[in-house]
């Protein structure tokens, strides 16, 4: 069992919802339940080969990849299959793990206008495998290709399935995501050739670096092309105009999605690849990358205060959110990316789960305008609890996940890596602590008019709004049950981060010394 | 003295050594030469009652012609004939695959095509074969004047075939400024060529080569130099030369675009690329410079105007002139990168292997659209999904491995001449690879319009009946997307680095 995961656990994990997706092909559009079934059995099985996994997964060893396999590719340009599972990994891979299948279930009875169930669940299976498959590769051309390969179905999920303004949201997303990918593969080529390695394995090349010597200037350079490649994607501040609008043209499966798990890739490639191999000039880049962080996270909320949009606000709070998770990482230290990696999993389940909520008011209300909202705790009392408790946990309240995303990220900014500003970090710690407050302000606000009042006269009488139905507590429960769970023992993720983030963080250490 | 004796005395008094031919190194010419002899004795003996062989008949021919070269490419050894005018070896191995296997495809695409309409079917195939023939030949050419008779065979019967609807006036435009364009062109390459001759006293590339280095002017070999790359220019349509690319795509029968934005357009590279590489590799400091202004232009220029466009073919025809604009890229700093693994030559053939996939694919789909909406314009896709989600599948494989998105084979070709372009780790090669990286994002703007008209728009007019697509449309469908998926996630395009005995000679 264990030389069969080993050779196998990954790639079967990764490539088994492309099976599904092979199946569904050949079976006509018009056997709409056979597809969900499909689907769902295709990211279950997904999800099974990952819970074997983690639990063979060695966990005194989180530093080092398990379950390696490393096998030839294209050769042409050196790229090898080299996939693997580490600490840093592993929590992302479980995330992306338990939201696609909650995902499809969701969909079971929510599949959005103009329907063709057949397409959107394809869609699905080809995000999900493209999104593990980021988080698994090891060579630098096959995070690239995964990294690409997202694209492709989130663009006609937005497209095909959004709201009104889907053309505009579904090419302004694909067109900046590309536009931030083009640079990152001229940098990635430039790092390729500048270090002179045999091959792209991100280890190697880290080495390469660290052995040569190669000019600072160089190094700022290449970082810069990668920071634009992530930071679009993560987005950070000035690139997050394609944020809002995806979200909220998106169809909600595929906000959850785009929330969860794909803004995930950008933050993820920072700790996995920029940081790692290129530690001098993050060093160089970390105080530009707070203060965009910051800037983030008073902007999102500011933004926040200013939507009338339900979706909208809620796609802005991400901007803020994401914006602790990248304070965290420009602190170079093993407790931020610690807390950046624990951000990511937190803002993942509490930002997909009110995705999920805004979903199904929509459904309901046939708008997310917030001013014609009201009383839901009256007309469908669960969902409006839902809804607190998740925004309770997206304000950071202790106890709840969102806490230990946000607290440890601004409290490592009291004290960031040697060599960068104290003093600076300081300051941005402050203003980002001011982003808590703002949080707590937008999130209540849209509680306070969304769900407490009395419903609005248009909607009393309106008999199409029922409670939380069947699928929605199957797909939603495991979220909140995790929420809890994270918030109260934070130690089931810090304990698997702990070893490899000391390992990036120890490099920064001695770089200041 | 009788006449008898004079010219005997004539023949001995030259000599003359008959050349020992290396049949097995022409056998796929022959065979494609002696094959399309019996397409037009069959012609000929049948007439009307073997029009309907023709297709078929010409493309069990080009696959035919693959068989030597598949025996050659496993022998791997290069041959060299005629005094090293004409080569054989992996690079044009490879080169001839792509061309017969891409001549292959078109057949697949005229067949219906050419016969639903009331065009002369045999001859068109006649003439396609002479075209693949000399595209064969351009492949080995090592010579310049092999390389013009190449290239000349290769475009004369494509100017005939551009005007093959002889009775719409847009293809008679089209034909005409092929014809003249392309004459054009061939008068400043040869002139270009006759300086250079000038210079070096011979027509071999490589020896070429070597007397450039030691002998020679700078003015006129920049002269010679530049007029022979420009002359190509055109046959690639690279910008400024491109002008006749639109009129003549849009007004050629479809099926004979695919042949001219692909077949016909990597010839003329195979021809940049030899005399640039064997005889001028010395002379990096006057044509690097050169196609480094060539490609930034080209691809640039070609992005902005394909996003205007709203003729389908026509955006082909732009895309196609911005997409020479990245294969030409890598020529810009050819002399800064070493000659073994990605060489400028090994990526430039790739593309051009990925680029025949993903073009011809386009452009069936086209003709497969075409057929039910009877209209070129790119809003007459809108509604595919729903009613040729097949069609659509693979338009959108295609479209966005034009575009260079992962996992289609697209990628793989912008990712070799990205690693290329930086490889040299020269300014030029950086600010290139910069300057491409915004195209691809201007690039994705107008491939993704004709995917969003397929997925997210209604049909235009409403007219939601089935695509009838001929079992040949959907052979050419199924060997271009399996082509374009495969070479984007497996090792599929061989392994073309291996030209490093090929540009010893040349250096």
């Amino acid at each position: 069992m264990t030389d069969f995961l080993n050779d196998w656990g990954i790639a079967l994990m990764v490539f088994l919802p492309l099976v599904g997706v092979a199946i569904m092909m050949v079976i006509p559009g018009q056997e709409e339940e056979t597809h969900k079934l499909i689907a769902l059995v295709a990211t279950v099985a997904s999800a099974v080969m990952g819970v074997l996994l983690l639990q063979n997964f060695d966990y005194d060893r989180t530093r080092e990849l398990q379950f390696l396999v490393d096998r030839r590719w294209i050769e042409v340009i050196n790229a090898r299959f080299t996939v693997g599972l580490d600490g840093i990994s592993l929590p992302l891979v479980a995330l992306t793990l338990l939201v696609t299948p909650l995902v499809i279930v969701y969909s079971w009875n929510h599949i959005p206008e103009p329907g063709n169930a057949k397409a959107f669940l394809i869609l699905m299976l080809v995000l999900h495998t493209g999104m593990l498959g980021t988080f698994v590769a090891q060579d630098l051309v096959l995070f690239f290709v995964f990294f690409e390969v997202v694209l492709l179905p989130m663009y006609f999920m937005i497209g095909v399935w959004g709201g009104e303004n889907r053309l505009y949201a579904a090419i302004k997303f694909f067109l900046y995501t590309l536009f931030g990918s083009a640079f990152m593969l001229v940098a990635f080529l430039a790092l390729y050739w500048v270090t002179g390695s045999s091959t792209f394995n991100l280890q190697d090349l880290a080495a390469e670096v660290a052995a040569r010597d190669i000019s600072l200037r160089t190094q700022v350079l290449i970082f810069g092309g990668m920071f634009l490649g992530f930071g679009i994607k993560v987005p950070m501040f000035p690139f997050h105009t394609w944020l809002p609008d995806a979200h909220t043209q998106a169809p909600t499966q595929g906000s959850v999605i785009l929330a969860a798990v794909l803004l995930k890739l950008g933050t993820y490639g920072f700790v996995r690849i920029a940081l790692p191999i290129l530690p001098e000039a993050a060093v160089e880049w970390a105080p530009w990358i707070g203060l965009l962080a910051v800037i983030g996270i008073i902007y999102g909320a500011l933004g926040c205060l200013a939507q009338t949009d339900m979706k909208r606000l809620i796609a802005f709070s991400s901007v803020a959110h994401m914006g602790y998770v990248m304070l965290g990482i420009a602190t170079l230290t093993n407790f931020g990316i610690n807390a950046a990696i624990f951000g990511m999993v937190a803002h993942g389940l509490i930002t997909g789960m009110l995705f999920f909520i805004a979903g199904s008011v929509k459904e309901r209300y046939h708008t997310l305008e917030i001013k014609r909202l009201g009383g839901l705790l009256v007309q469908a009392p669960h969902m409006g609890w839902i809804l607190g408790f998740t925004s309770m946990a997206s304000l950071g309240l202790p106890g709840l996940a969102g806490f230990w995303g946000e607290f440890p990220a601004i409290l490592a900014a009291y004290n960031p890596a040697p060599g960068l500003s104290v003093s600076l970090f300081r300051t941005y710690m402050v203003i980002a602590a001011v982003g808590t407050v703002l949080a707590a302000a937008y999130l209540l606000w849209l509680l306070q008019r969304t769900a407490f009042g009395t419903p609005k006269e248009e909607f009393a009488h309106d008999d199409h709004i029922h409670d939380t139905v069947f699928t929605e507590w199957v797909a939603w429960v495991p979220m909140l049950v995790l929420i809890v769970v994270l918030g109260f023992i934070p130690s089931i993720v810090f304990d698997v981060t702990n070893a490899p983030a000391t390992v990036v963080g120890d490099v920064f250490e001695a770089l200041g010394r | 003295m009788t006449l008898a004796l004079l010219a005997q005395q004539t023949v001995e008094s030259i000599p003359f050594d008959s050349p020992t031919i290396d049949w097995h190194a022409f056998a796929p010419e022959a065979t494609l030469l002696a094959w399309t002899c019996l397409v037009v004795i069959l012609d000929m003996v049948g007439l009307e009652r073997a029009r309907r062989f023709m297709p078929g008949f010409t493309g069990v021919g080009f696959l035919a012609a693959m068989i030597p070269i598949l025996t050659l490419w496993n022998d791997g050894a290069t041959r060299s004939l005629f005094g090293g005018a004409f080569v054989v070896d992996r690079y044009a191995l490879a080169l001839k695959g792509m061309f017969l296997i891409s001549g292959y495809v078109v057949v697949l695409l005229s067949t219906q095509y050419m016969a639903d309409g009331d065009y002369y079917d045999s001859e068109y195939y006649e003439l396609l074969a002479s075209s693949v023939l000399g595209m064969l030949v351009m492949s080995s050419a090592r010579d310049l004047v092999s390389i013009f008779v190449a290239l000349e065979l290769l475009s004369i019967p494509a100017y005939l075939l551009a005007a093959w609807r002889k009775r719409d006036l847009k293809s008679n435009e089209a034909g005409l400024k092929y014809m003249l364009m392309g004459v054009f062109a061939s008068a400043i390459m040869l002139y270009g060529m006759s300086l250079l001759y000038g210079v070096a006293g011979d027509t071999r590339l490589t020896v070429i080569a070597e007397k450039l280095t030691t002998e020679g002017t700078k003015p006129l070999l920049t002269l010679a130099a530049l007029f022979t790359i420009i002359g190509f220019g055109f046959k690639v349509s690279a910008v400024p030369f491109h002008t006749w690319a639109p009129d003549t795509y849009e007004g050629a029968p479809t099926p004979l675009t695919a042949f001219l934005a692909v077949a016909s357009k990597a010839a003329g590279f195979v021809g940049m690329v030899t005399i640039i590489l064997f005889a001028f590799p010395g002379q990096s400091e006057v044509v690097e410079p050169f196609m480094w202004v060539l490609a930034a232009l080209t691809m640039s220029i070609g992005n902005l105007i394909a996003m205007r466009q709203t003729n389908i073919v026509r955006m082909l025809a732009y895309s196609g002139v911005a997409q020479a604009g990245y294969i030409m890229a890598p020529l810009a700093v050819y002399s800064k990168v070493p000659n073994s693994g990605v060489s400028a030559q090994s990526a430039i053939v790739t593309y051009l292997v990925i680029y025949a996939a993903m073009n011809l694919g386009a452009f069936a789909v086209v003709i497969a659209a075409a057929r039910k909406t009877r209209s070129g314009e790119i809003s007459s896709f809108g509604g595919m999904l729903n009613y040729a989600p097949g069609l659509t599948t693979a338009m959108t494989v295609f479209l966005f491995s034009l575009a260079g998105i992962p996992p289609m084979g697209g990628w793989l070709a912008k990712w070799q001449v990205f690693s290329v372009l930086l490889q040299s780790q020269s300014v030029a090669g950086t600010t290139l690879a910069l300057v491409a990286a915004v195209n691809t994002v201007l690039a994705a703007f107008y491939y993704l319009n004709v995917a969003k008209q397929m997925w997210f728009m209604p049909a235009p007019d409403g007219d939601t009946s089935r695509v009838r697509v001929p079992p040949s449309l959907v052979a050419a469908l199924a060997i271009t997307v399996v082509a374009t998926l495969l070479a984007g996630v497996t090792s599929l395009v061989p392994d073309l680095t291996d030209f490093g005995s090929a540009i010893a000679l040349g250096r």
